[in-house]
């Protein structure tokens, strides 16, 4: 039922019981239904959108192109895994064009980051290259636009 | 010094601000109201059609447009009707492109209506139609639709309203306030009424792309009905529009003519950039519409579990984006309701009166809202009708 997943993918907040009232159905089917999704990993868990710039905690965020050597049988999922172990790593995707991984990594500082790609990511046997780059500064992130005011400007008329 | 009372008409005086306006200049008063009155799309315009508008000021489109608005904005309304409603009109001599489906009203009005004719209007409608049919000159005569009719306008009722003088009957429907609809059989029924008469039906369809659980039927594919229908409607609430003021009327080319007149001189075009902007709502703007109908489809439900859960009957409603739940039962008239409401739990809603007499008892609480919010409303609600013990 993609539009269950829809509304928990948006805010997942919402009690079970809301959500069924949303879509019309028994808070129990609902509670069900997420557990399943829970149990078959189509749900993979839960996180908040949070603009750490608005808190005292410095934070840097840096995507790293790498290119690798594929494994005979394996391709690039042993390479993909070792990187994804380390706990830095926030994202990591297979890419089509001119490199292999993108990596997204988050630490709290640029010499942090940079500790990483020379001590752990550069040095893995089959990594051939890696290019770093920092993010100056978030826009938009999963649909979320940052720093966008809140403000209902409606009802000046009387319709 | 001028003496302005004795500058105004009498028939401008008759007219007594929207009993809306009252509540909302209560509601400016104070701070931090968690408000379900606005009957507007909480969603921007989407990007792609705002972007168009852009491109045409980039591009200096800034001059007047064809008075009935531009050809291929003429051309893609009227394949629009077809593709969504299978309404026929012709996009030549048929179709008017206005500022907002408020003016298609107004002037449809000033062109059809004369002293001495009677217009006919369901009500709780939208305000407008009263208030300008009376400034045209004409009779409004309101039919008070009920709550166990789920507040369409019967055969019956209207068969009782109509007399000789009966000039014109205003089709409110998907309807603002009380999201009531009006299916095929039933419009087919109103045709059968008005068979063999020269009354006109003035359709405001301008809620038509917000329909729950069924596709909204026009009156312009109503046999009976196309012939004498003039279909207002516009951009604002399906593509999310309002501020763009951009709406527009179809009717058959002789009406078509006369509104036309009052359209130029009075308007003269609706605005270029929001003409503009609409061409790309009309050609792409289909997903958009569907998106926002399933989002507010949700906070329909939501909105109708939370009432009927704290006992507070509600019938379904089908279309527009308002539900109207009955509040009689509290012993409050509907501005007493919604005064104490406001007062007590800082929790705003419209007074059903507002859209009519037939209103009172009522009250019209707007879904245009997150579900979040609405959420929040609802316990203010729910605190407020417990607290009067009922």
């Amino acid at each position: 039922m993609n539009e269950l997943l829809k509304i928990v993918e948006n805010n997942c907040r919402l009690t079970d019981a809301q959500i069924a009232m949303m879509l019309e159905k028994d808070e129990g089917d609902i509670k069900a239904m997420i557990e399943k999704y829970e149990a078959e990993k189509v749900i993979l868990g839960y996180k908040a959108i949070i603009d750490w710039d608005k808190t005292d905690r410095e934070s840097v965020t840096a995507l790293i192109e790498v290119k690798i050597t594929p494994q005979r049988d394996r391709g690039f999922d042993r390479v993909a895994e070792k990187i994804y172990n380390y706990p830095e790593v926030e994202s990591l995707y297979l890419m089509s064009g001119g490199f292999d991984l993108a990596v997204l990594i988050e630490g709290k500082t640029m010499k942090e980051v940079a500790y990483f790609v020379a001590m752990k990511l550069a040095p893995i046997e089959d990594v051939i290259s890696t290019a770093t780059h920092f993010v100056l500064r978030k826009y938009k992130d999963k649909g979320v636009i940052y720093g966008a005011e809140a403000v209902d400007e409606r009802g000046n008329y009387c319709g | 010094m001028i003496n302005y009372e004795s500058c105004i008409p009498s028939h401008v005086k008759a007219i007594k601000p929207s009993g809306i306006r009252k509540f909302f200049d209560l509601v400016s008063e104070r701070k931090d109201v968690i408000s379900l009155t606005v009957g507007e799309p909480d969603f921007v315009t989407p990007w792609h059609i705002r972007s168009a508008g852009i491109e045409s000021l980039e591009g200096g489109k800034t001059y007047y447009t064809a008075n009935s608005g531009m050809t291929q904005l003429r051309e893609e309304i009227a394949a629009y009707l077809l593709r969504r409603f299978l309404a026929k009109y012709d996009p030549r001599t048929e179709v008017v492109v206005t500022v907002g489906g408020s003016e298609a009203i107004d002037i449809t009005f000033r062109a059809l209506l004369q002293v001495g004719d009677e217009v006919i209007i369901p009500q709780p409608a939208f305000v407008c139609y009263e208030p300008l049919a009376a400034l045209a000159g004409a009779t409004p005569v309101i039919i008070p639709t009920k709550a166990e009719n789920r507040f369409k306008l019967t055969p019956e009722e209207l068969r009782a309203a109509i007399t000789p003088k009966t000039k014109m009957l205003v089709l409110p429907y998907p309807n603002n306030p009380t999201g009531a609809i009006m299916t095929r059989e039933e419009l087919e029924a109103i045709a059968e009424v008005l068979e063999g008469t020269d009354i006109l039906v003035l359709s405001d369809e301008i809620y038509a792309e917000l329909t729950y659980g069924r596709e909204h039927c026009s009156c312009a594919v109503v046999p009976g009905l196309t012939e004498r229908t003039i279909l207002v409607s516009g951009f604002s609430k399906a593509f999310a529009m309002t501020g763009w003021r951009l709406g527009y009327l179809c009717a058959p080319a002789p009406l078509c003519k006369q509104m036309l007149k009052l359209h130029q001189y009075a308007i003269m075009c609706a605005p270029t950039t929001a003409q503009f902007a609409a061409i790309e709502a009309m050609k792409n703007g289909d997903s958009d519409v569907s998106m926002m109908r399933e989002e507010y489809n949700r906070r329909r439900r939501y909105l109708t579990a939370g009432l009927h859960a704290m006992g507070i009957p509600c019938f379904e409603p089908e279309g527009a984006f308002y539900v109207f739940p009955d509040i009689s039962r509290f012993g409050l008239t509907s501005e007493e309701f919604c005064a104490r409401l406001l007062e007590e739990q800082n929790v705003a809603i419209v007074p059903g009166n507002a859209f009519g007499e037939s209103g009172e008892g009522f009250a019209r609480i707007s879904y245009a809202y997150s579900v979040e919010h609405i959420s929040k409303a609802l316990n203010g609600i729910d605190k407020f009708t417990k607290s009067l013990g009922k």
